[in-house]
């Protein structure tokens, strides 16, 4: 039952990758190919780029990322409380709401330290 | 029925009727479960292309598109057949295989999320015991393409819009993720045939409305359309992500968006509003179909309203909106949720049978009115704040003209 019950997913995975893969790239066939090197240049309203369009990410991405791992963690330890909760009874439910309290002090120091501000 | 899937109602009626070998049979079952699963989607989304058109333009006072076809209903296959002879460019400098393999994992991601979702009550590809989890793995794929397809594209604009798309996907997977886990709560069960099973008494809708809520916003924001659409900014950013992409690349990204919008609302439906479930659905399981994209189109027709109805936001409000607001209200709605179950429990209020109406009151009672005190508090903290925050800017702006005039 236990792996065998992914069986069909593995089947649907395949089968979308190939068909998804086929579709896209369909009008490389009927479409025109005259590539030039204006038109292959990256797009930027017609202006000359500049540099390379790889480039490194502001650090206030980097603290919405941590923020994310923070509570995400959060919702994966949710995730199997959500199915028992009933079975652990009260017990389960003050150490989930301790556990969700230490973690908001977290979001309020961040968010104290300007970390959700855009300037 | 006895039966819980296609495979298993399929292949074992092959095997006996034609003599065909239980094993090519699965096979054969699998394969054509799995063409349907995958073709579904993609044909609605044809359908939706056309529904949301006329929508937007009727909402703008246009008449939309009617030249192609009645009603313009051919216009999607007159679009699709423009695409395919569109040239497909690769920008020079980007990384060919990530660039590629974008938007074949941004259809897959939401053509995975359909293998879950109970069609009729005999008609699912999978019930997965942690359907749930499944969709939330599964899901959380579609931010994965959006950085392959910015990143591989070499281009400022794209990377920009893919940076801000990403901080704003994967801020509001936290509170789609805790809403999600209301209704398994209650179903005591992440399978979504279980949480469908489960509202044949009542729809987890009325019991948890501030769930239901929460779930649609984020599933909204999820999907990147307006008022959370700054991915595609245009006047900043012109088309963020896909703007390097042309011919049927650009349309992977476009159905995919518009498939995961009508997820959403499918999910919508099977997690909050019954699934397949209504009348004669067990005598004519067919049925459970036409009930599903009944509600499904409910909720899908509430989100494009949205979409057209509301300016869209700043990143800054964006950001606020999710962690100060979205995210502690659906942890507190969790909690308050899980107490208000147990209560009811130890007072003995629970259904004796889930699956009649009269004694699913009680707990339902119980559940709305926490849900209606919850709002409440959480709506008059809100109003303080934004009234203090109003009384010192009023504050301000009479500050400002008497040093001007000096």
């Amino acid at each position: 039952m236990a792996l065998q019950q992914f069986a069909p997913i593995a089947a649907l995975i395949i089968l979308a990758v190939v068909l998804t893969f086929i579709i896209s790239n369909i009008s490389t066939i009927f479409g025109p190919s005259n590539n030039t090197s204006r038109k292959t240049a990256p797009y930027e309203s017609g202006m000359q780029p500049i540099g390379v369009g790889m480039r490194r990410m502001p650090v206030k991405f980097y603290l919405i990322g941590v923020l994310f791992i923070l509570f995400d963690i959060e919702v994966i330890f949710f995730l199997p409380w959500a199915v028992v909760f009933r079975d652990l009874g009260f017990y389960g439910l003050a150490v989930m709401g301790l556990f969700f309290f230490i973690l908001t002090i977290g979001l309020i120091y961040e968010w104290k330290k300007g970390a959700l501000e855009w300037e | 029925m006895g039966c819980d899937n296609i495979i298993n109602t399929f292949a074992p009626c092959l095997s006996s009727s034609l003599g065909v070998p239980i094993e090519i049979a699965n096979f054969i079952g699998i394969f054509l479960g799995v063409i349907i699963v995958a073709s579904f989607p993609l044909l609605v989304a044809i359908a939706l292309i056309w529904t949301e058109r006329k929508f937007a333009a009727r909402i703008q006072d246009r008449l939309g598109p009617n030249r192609v076809g009645v009603f313009g209903l051919l216009q999607p296959f007159a679009d699709v057949i423009k695409l395919l002879g569109k040239e497909d460019i690769t920008p020079a400098g980007a990384d060919r295989p990530i660039y590629n393999a974008a938007p074949v994992v941004s259809v897959v991601s939401v053509l995975l999320i359909w293998a879950v979702i109970p069609f009729t009550p005999i008609h699912v590809g999978v019930d997965l015991s942690i359907g749930a989890l499944y969709f939330l793995a599964v899901a959380s794929l579609g931010t994965l393409a959006i950085i392959l397809a910015a990143w591989a594209s070499n281009n400022k604009y794209a990377l920009l819009g893919a940076f801000r798309v990403v901080a704003q996907l994967i801020s509001y997977e936290v509170p789609l993720a805790l809403a999600l886990l209301v209704p398994v709560m209650i179903a005591g069960s992440m399978s979504l045939v279980s949480i469908v099973e489960a509202q044949a008494g009542m729809w987890f809708v009325v019991s948890a409305p501030i769930a239901a809520f929460l779930f649609f916003i984020s599933a909204q924001a999820e999907t990147g359309r307006a008022p959370f659409d700054l991915l595609e900014a245009e006047s900043e950013l012109v088309a963020g992500y896909n703007i390097e992409y042309s011919g049927m690349k650009f349309a992977m990204f476009f159905a995919g968006e518009f498939m995961h919008v009508f997820t959403n609302a499918v999910l919508m439906a099977v997690l909050f509003m019954g699934g397949y479930l209504g009348p004669f659905v067990d005598q004519i399981p067919m049925l459970g179909l036409v009930y599903l994209l009944i509600k499904a189109s409910f909720w899908y027709l509430l989100s494009l309203l949205m979409r057209n109805a509301l300016p869209r936001i700043r990143i800054d409000q964006l950001m606020l909106f999710n962690w100060l607001f979205l995210v502690p209200l659906s942890v507190v709605n969790l909690l308050v949720t899980a107490l208000l179950l147990m209560i009811v429990r130890e007072v003995g209020l629970a259904p004796d049978d889930p699956r009649s109406f009269v004694d699913n009151i009680p707990q339902t009672i119980v559940l709305f009115l926490g849900n209606a005190a919850l709002f409440v508090v959480v709506m008059s903290m809100v109003r303080n704040r934004f009234r203090a925050q109003r009384l010192a800017e009023t504050q301000t702006d009479d500050l400002l003209p008497a040093t001007a005039g000096d």
